[in-house]
């Protein structure tokens, strides 16, 4: 604005009114802080126990990193949408149908895997999209109406299973997929000479055949990476980013200053269900097959993932950073679990006691970070 | 100052603004005017028809007869953009805020300033935070951080925010809807004083308030409602606080209240 000679007069003295942070202060208010606290936990408690149990060897490494993998995919998505002001249960029911959408063409219509896959990320994609365009459209919570996507998608992709292969898993994929590119580029291992490199270096362990004791990163490991990167990216970063904490921190006040709340919205449950297509084709080129239960009970695996990463229930308040530092902290414990013989049954008591620990603990970061009362 | 006030053309005037929704008269012939570098306050009791005229005034609703003239022109608005786009700025007690964003990103919530790198564009944080605060401290509030979220601010200094937003942005005319009503005795002279700071840099202001003592605070003119009319325009000069309260009671029972009670309400 222009010069203004009356600022001078009107401007006040500093005075007790003013907030002043420190920097501690500011710190507490990353989303993501407490999930990064709990990471370091999470490491100090299985770095004492697990000593020794192969849990940090290069395959033990492997064996959480997929966990992690996995979930960062969806999880990704789901505190993108939470960020936004919305839930989607529909996740894990995306997952098995998405499965199904690759599997049916490709083993009963004889489509080229490739053509099945794309099928598979359109046919997510609407569907995405219609959820998004029933919450946005009806105001029903969006609770209530991916609960509905939740039955239908499970309930369709058992029915198409049960109609075309008469079980529930529909297998035999890899006889149709040849050596199609979408093989390797969702189930393949990145980077296997540096791997056998680092056996011969004796970095790390060889199996009796003489073959490195991890032969690679894995696809869905990548998946997972550039997906957390480009969703941290496009919240913190972009245009859109400000426009998923203005829709989900204040959806009228962010319609009253020109924010396409609806458009916002729509979108990220379009992001949602093509992170759930990612894993569920990672999953079917691993296995050969798509099963009815893929994908059960994921929806609530992504959606603490986010929580513990610091994602507000109520929406505008989150990060992907922190989404993923929840799936790695789930991923340790859940694999850490089994490397240290505990019984495994007490892997959900403790992913219970995690989730409210993390939600009690974001709700006073809030409030300290936001003066809320 | 009124003389000099009165030779400017008026930024926006309307006359004999009438609004029906449906049955109910909401506005029965309505006039004001507003000058550049003046602040005029809108008086009027609950029901006396400021929300459906400043609705009007900033393109939410259109006017069911009466003239609407922006620098001198007549104009028919037929949504908010088109208002913001004529320079006419409205900030709404709700202010139109994310209390969880930062300060820097909900000033320019809607309007985010962009950096091209390669084929993508980023959301220029650095900018944002650097006019965030600079012109928070054109008001007074210095903010060592912009990215602080804005629910760590006072109710006065939201209020700030949203009309610095607004002055940035190049609003001509400001609209603002009761900006002092939940405030306190010491916020209430903060936003005061920042509206006298925005009048003197030559915008016209629009000041809607209950508050007798309000409006004589920062006003140059008044113009009461009562029952969707305009009861008169007054120079500052020429009423004083007193009379212009007993005016927007609209009858005297106000008066003999007060009487009662031994002191002005």
């Amino acid at each position: 604005m222009a010069e203004d000679p009356t600022v001078a007069t009107v401007a006040q003295p500093l005075d007790e009114r003013l907030q002043r942070q420190s920097g501690l202060r500011r710190l507490l208010s990353r989303p993501e802080l407490g999930a990064i606290a709990g990471t370091v936990l999470v490491f100090l408690f299985f770095g004492a126990t697990a000593h020794g149990t192969g849990m940090f060897a290069a395959d033990g490494i492997l064996n959480w990193m997929t966990v992690t993998a996995q979930l960062t995919i969806i999880a990704t998505g789901a505190a993108l949408l939470m960020v936004g002001g919305e839930f989607d249960l529909s996740v894990g029911s995306m997952i098995g149908f998405a499965g199904m959408m690759i599997a049916i063409p490709t083993v009963y219509f004889g489509w080229p895997i490739e053509i099945s896959v794309i099928f598979a990320f359109c046919g997510a994609l609407l569907i995405g999209f219609l959820n998004g365009l029933v919450v946005v459209r009806t105001r029903l919570p969006s609770f209530i109406v991916t609960l509905a996507s939740l039955y239908i998608l499970r309930g369709m992709t058992i029915a198409l299973s049960i109609l075309f292969a008469n079980r529930t898993i529909v297998s035999g994929v890899k006889n149709f997929a040849g050596d199609s590119f979408v093989v390797p580029l969702f189930s393949g291992k990145a980077f296997p000479g540096l791997f056998i490199w680092l056996a011969d270096a004796g970095i790390i362990g060889k199996l009796p055949n003489g073959q490195p004791s991890v032969q690679g990163v894995p696809a869905m490991v990548i998946w997972a990476f550039a997906i957390a990167l480009i969703g941290h990216i496009v919240l913190s970063r972009t245009r859109f980013g400000n426009w998923i904490f203005a829709a989900g921190g204040d959806a009228n006040a962010a319609r009253n200053v020109g924010v396409p709340v609806a458009r916002v919205k729509i979108v990220l449950f379009m992001v949602t269900a093509f992170c759930a297509t990612v894993y569920a084709t990672c999953q079917v080129m691993e296995f050969g097959s798509a099963a009815a239960d893929r994908g059960v009970l994921k929806e609530f695996e992504a959606i603490i993932a986010a929580v513990i990463g610091g994602c507000l229930l109520t929406g505008g308040y989150g990060s992907v950073v922190g989404a993923f530092f929840g799936a790695l902290i789930f991923g340790v414990v859940q694999m850490g679990i089994l490397f240290t013989g505990a019984p495994n049954d007490w892997f959900q008591v403790f992913l219970g006691l995690m989730l409210l620990t993390a939600v009690l603990f974001n709700n006073y970061i809030r409030r300290r970070a936001t003066g809320e009362r | 100052m009124s003389e000099s006030v009165s030779a400017k053309p008026a930024l926006i005037e309307v006359r004999d603004l009438v609004k029906h929704f449906g049955p109910v008269v909401a506005l029965n012939g309505v006039s004001m005017k507003v000058r550049s570098g003046e602040v005029l306050c809108l008086l009027g009791d609950n029901g006396a028809g400021k929300s459906t005229l400043i609705k009007t005034l900033s393109g939410v609703h259109k006017p069911t007869s009466g003239s609407f003239l922006v620098d001198g022109k007549p104009i028919a608005f037929h949504t908010p953009r088109d208002a913001l786009d004529a320079g006419i700025a409205t900030v709404y007690q709700d202010l139109a805020m994310v209390p969880l964003s930062s300060i820097a990103r909900n000033f320019f919530m809607g309007r985010e300033p962009l950096r091209r790198v390669g084929p993508f564009k980023f959301l220029d944080l650095a900018f944002a935070e650097k006019v965030a605060r600079e012109e928070m401290k054109k008001i007074g509030i210095d903010l060592r951080d912009s990215s602080q979220a804005v629910g760590t601010l006072s109710g006065g200094e939201r209020q700030c925010v949203a009309i610095a937003r607004a002055v940035y942005f190049g609003a001509k005319v400001l609209i603002l809807d009761e900006p002092t009503s939940a405030l306190g005795v010491a916020q209430t002279s903060m936003v005061l004083k920042y509206v006298n700071q925005v009048r003197a840099r030559g915008l016209g202001v629009i000041f809607i308030t209950h508050n007798v003592r309000h409006a004589y605070a920062v006003g140059n003119s008044f113009t009461v409602l009562n029952r969707g009319r305009t009861l008169g325009t007054f120079e500052k000069a020429g009423i004083s606080i007193e009379e212009l309260q007993n005016l927007m009671a609209g009858d005297k029972e106000l008066q003999f209240l007060s009487n009662d009670l031994g002191g002005t309400v």
